[in-house]
């Protein structure tokens, strides 16, 4: 290919000429504004980073190629026809182009989410090195208030939010038997809107002032008055939510309309279920946020006074629009995550999903109440006192239907065939230490108790216990449970298992003490903190070390088994759910033969039963199957 | 094992029982809070132990189920066997909706009634209004006309905090009065306080407010009645001194009033 064509035609070298061009182009803009408005100077640069943060990633998506398509047919051109040759991915090569096959997509989210959680968990070694002992080591407070922003930002947006969604979409069409998600081109456009968001992140720290430094949070006015860093933020914020509102709509039409024939709702996995109730909250609430940021830019880009009390403004208006999206967020975060969890349960442990349709039900009920509670990250905001109790009682409540999950996962173990593999383990320790995370957070939405502990480490261990010892867990147990479907290959198990020791032990030790800390008087969000917390602080740096290299045995894990693991089967687990039922890793086209659904997902140990058939004519059912609710005849537990 | 399979309730029962019980004097044995110096402290922390014991049978039930499944059900690698097809259990389900609800209605009953106890108004309460400013707090007594970097109370005297913001978001913070605020421009935030017991504790910023927001400390002294009057008289004192210096320097004083807290009174320490 010539040089020419290649600068003409989708991909990287078109990407590259975009940037300057799009710089060029926002650079042009200020200048031409100011100069018809009169404005000295004419370069003003804060607004020329601004306006180029806006066009300069949309200069790359629509360089890398996402566009091209919708392009051509907007302008009438001969659309090029989808001859599904750019689908599957042959080459290391393949997966750094705009590619519309889901499963491609997926193990790009996957592996880009990676790499953001890798950047920070080293940043979070970077605080906890500083944090090692009192006093001032390493980093200067505005570089830790970076550093500490920065972590959480690319945790929230880049890694726990996303990677769920590399995994739902690599293994939703493969579980309800489609051939694709129902929009790949959009599903292709979500994916690359994500790496320009988290590279804005990181980016702004060669901004002049440093990176954004008031936490994930922003809260307004400091966000509307630190330096241009935050705007890296407040824009980078725009791209990933919406990637995410992006593909929760893909998932949500994908989910209702493209099931294979029989799959009922209640017929389907659970993480279908999960994933279909987190796509719901995302297409709801993730607008909210994308709001508090606009007003945030609005404010500090055109001097508008939303969060300004001189100017008429409101300044606990902005904690209720981020918290009606952030608390949402939070179920955003796990709801995926539950998902999981029922897979790997009941296939390790050889038992259907206790109680299934509560299970569904609980979902749905979480995503209602998670809307009701947003206030409780504001006991102490001073916003009115009368909503606190009410909002104190829609959180407690909320442990009701997350009781349900935690009694029915153990019930599935009850009586099991257990099988103590790497993903099962992985579910354990979630549930035990998300159980953990719940109690805490029981305490939290006690009043009384907020009241002295919000803003403390108690909160930073809450939060850890459950997005790491909760989300991260469920993760692990989702990567190592479909890495034979995925790759093709084996993990090693050993290897596997030493992960989950020493991630688990040293999650503890360096989390767990953490409350302790709070409740003693530590406030978060700390460069520096009194000399009485210095032995405990320098425990939790040092398990915190030792926590972040057991990463190491994951990767290592990971890329040598990708590389050189033993070839896996198909159905490494005997699971009964459609994604078994193909290849490892599937085919292009996921299937062949379009599957018949002729029960549930779960009937392991019911003689006979199948989830679903392939061929053109449903089997015959030889068996009635087991109903698949809580209610009625089944054996009693005890 | 074999007994274990054939009676698994009998044991979990017994083994969870004991556990509960370490689990709860173990919660109760370690030393969680600061000092109490304030009357709201005794309450919750009392609340906090209890939360504390009611989740110790839970945490324990969980721990439990999944220890005691893993070692009565496991299998062997390569075991073809599958678990008994339970789907459900509608008494069981039952169960662990209904408990769940009772326990978290009680305690959120318990908790509103201890946030009545600790914010009922008290007659006769001293008035400090607190200013958080990046990156100090400041402290005027406006019936007293007087103001002050340091806050000093008195002990039993029970105090109202009116706390503002002269910039971004704060929060006033004595963690061993259990109590804080944020310090929100644009209105006034209020938190009543008791002293309960002598001494000198921090006062802390709880609310990242910038490259200073770790170092935004302050103190507060609880001081008998007795001292606290003398401080006061004494503050007010200098005050008036310093009101009719600057008049003769030319009108300050209408300034002063009207001006940032802590601006013109950089009378450090203070007596008492």
């Amino acid at each position: 290919m010539t040089l020419a064509a290649r600068l003409r035609g989708p991909g990287w070298y078109r990407a590259a000429i975009s940037q300057p061009l799009s710089f060029l182009f926002a650079l042009g803009l200020v200048v031409l504004v100011r100069a018809l408005y009169g404005y000295d100077p004419l370069f003003d640069w804060t607004a020329i980073t601004t306006v180029a943060l806006l066009t300069m990633p949309l200069g790359f998506i629509v360089g890398i190629g996402c566009f091209d398509y919708w392009f051509r047919w907007a302008s009438g051109a001969p659309t090029i026809p989808e001859d599904h040759s750019s689908h599957g991915a042959k080459t290391w090569w393949d997966y750094f182009r705009v590619n519309t096959d889901h499963k491609v997509i997926g193990i790009q989210y996957i592996v880009t989410t990676f790499f953001f959680f890798i950047l920070g968990g080293l940043m979070a070694m970077v605080i906890r090195a500083e944090l090692a002992q009192p006093g001032s080591q390493f980093v200067d407070p505005n570089t830790y208030n970076g550093l500490f922003s920065v972590h959480a930002s690319l945790m929230i947006f880049l890694f726990i939010i996303p990677v769920f969604a590399g995994i739902a979409n690599y293994v939703i069409p493969l579980m309800i038997g489609a051939p694709d998600m129902a929009f790949p081109r959009l599903n292709a456009l979500s994916f690359w809107m994500l790496p320009t968001a988290g590279v804005m992140m990181i980016a702004s720290f060669f901004a002049d002032g440093g990176a954004f430094a008031t936490g994930w949070t922003a809260y307004a006015p400091i966000s509307t008055e630190t330096p241009i860093g935050q705007q890296f933020f407040t824009i980078g914020v725009q791209f990933a939510g919406a990637s995410s509102i992006a593909t929760a709509l893909n998932f949500l039409v994908t989910i209702i309309t493209m099931r294979a024939p029989g799959m009922t709702f209640w017929r389907m996995p659970l993480l279908v279920w999960a994933n279909f109730t987190t796509s719901l909250l995302v297409v709801i609430a993730t607008p909210f946020i994308a709001g508090s940021q606009f007003f945030v830019l609005l404010d500090r880009s055109l001097g508008f006074h939303f969060f300004d009390p001189a100017g008429g403004g409101d300044v606990l208006m902005y904690q209720h629009v981020f918290w009606f999206y952030s608390h949402p967020a939070v179920y955003i975060m796990m709801l995926p995550g539950f998902g999981i969890i029922s897979e790997v349960i009941s296939t390790h442990a050889r038992k259907p999903v206790f109680g299934y349709r509560m299970m569904a039900f609980s979902l749905v009920a979480i995503v209602i109440l998670g809307f009701t509670v947003w206030a409780h990250h504001m006991f102490v905001s001073g916003m009115h006192n009368w909503l606190r109790v009410p909002m104190m009682i829609t959180t407690m409540l909320i442990a009701v239907p997350t009781g349900i999950k935690i009694f029915s996962w153990l019930a599935t173990l009850w009586r099991g065939a257990i099988h103590l593999t790497t993903p099962m383990l992985f579910a354990l320790g979630f549930v035990t230490m998300f159980t953990l995370g719940g109690i805490s957070g029981i305490m939290l939405a006690v009043i009384p108790v907020v009241i002295h502990v919000s803003d403390t480490y108690f909160v930073v261990a809450h939060i850890h216990y459950v997005l790491f010892g909760g989300s991260v867990f469920t993760i692990f147990a989702g990567l190592y449970h479909w890495f034979p479907k995925i790759t093709g290959r084996m993990y090693d198990e050993t290897l596997g298992k030493v992960h989950f020791w020493l991630s688990f032990v040293f999650f503890n030790l360096t989390f767990g003490p953490m409350h302790l800390v709070g409740i003693d008087g530590m406030p978060r969000r700390v460069a520096d903190y009194a000399e009485q917390f210095g032995t405990i602080n320098a425990l939790i740096s040092v398990s915190s070390f030792l926590f972040g290299l057991s990463f190491l045995v994951f990767l290592y894990n990971m890329i040598t088994s990708w590389r050189r693991g033993p070839i896996a089967v198909a159905n490494p687990w005997r699971a009964h759910s459609i994604e078994w039922q193909v290849s490892s890793p599937p085919p292009i086209f996921n299937f062949d033969e379009i599957p018949t659904v002729v029960g549930g997902p779960y009937e392991y140990g019911v003689p006979g039963a199948v989830h679903a058939v392939f061929g053109e004519k449903p089997a015959p059912r030889t068996v009635t199957p087991a109903p698949a609710g809580g209610g009625g005849s089944p054996p009693p537990v005890e | 094992m074999r007994l274990l399979r054939r009676r698994p309730m009998l044991g979990l029962v017994l083994v969870s029982l004991v556990a509960t019980i370490v689990g709860i004097a173990l919660v109760l044995v370690i030393d969680w809070f600061p000092v109490q110096a304030s009357t709201a402290a005794d309450d919750i922390d009392l609340l906090y132990d209890v939360l504390l014991v009611a989740s110790v049978p839970i945490f324990v039930l969980v721990m439990a189920v999944v220890i005691y499944s893993v070692l009565a059900f496991r299998v062997e690698p390569g075991d073809l066997s599958d678990g008994e097809p339970i789907h459900g259990n509608t008494k069981l389900e039952i169960v662990w909706v209904t408990i769940p609800f009772i326990m978290v209605s009680l305690l959120a009953v318990y908790g509103w009634v201890v946030l009545d106890d600790i914010e009922a108004s008290e007659p006769d309460a001293l008035i400090v209004e607190v200013t958080g400013q990046q990156f100090a707090w400041s402290y005027r007594y406006p019936e007293q006309g007087f103001s002050s970097d340091t806050l000093v109370l008195a002990k039993d005297r029970p105090v109202e905090f009116d706390i503002n913001s002269g910039d971004v978001l704060h929060d006033f913070w004595v963690p061993e009065f259990r109590l804080k605020t944020d310090a929100v421009p644009g209105i006034t935030t209020k938190i009543r306080v008791t002293p309960s017991r002598l001494g000198n504790y921090d006062v802390v910023c709880a609310e990242l407010c910038g490259i200073g927001h770790s170092t935004m400390r302050s103190s507060v002294r609880v001081v008998s009645p007795g001292s606290y009057e003398a401080w006061a008289t004494e503050r007010k004192r200098r005050k008036e001194e310093q009101d009719s210096g600057a008049d003769a320097g030319g009108g300050l004083a209408a300034a002063g009033a009207g001006a940032p807290v802590g601006y013109v009174f950089g009378v450090a320490g203070g007596g008492g």
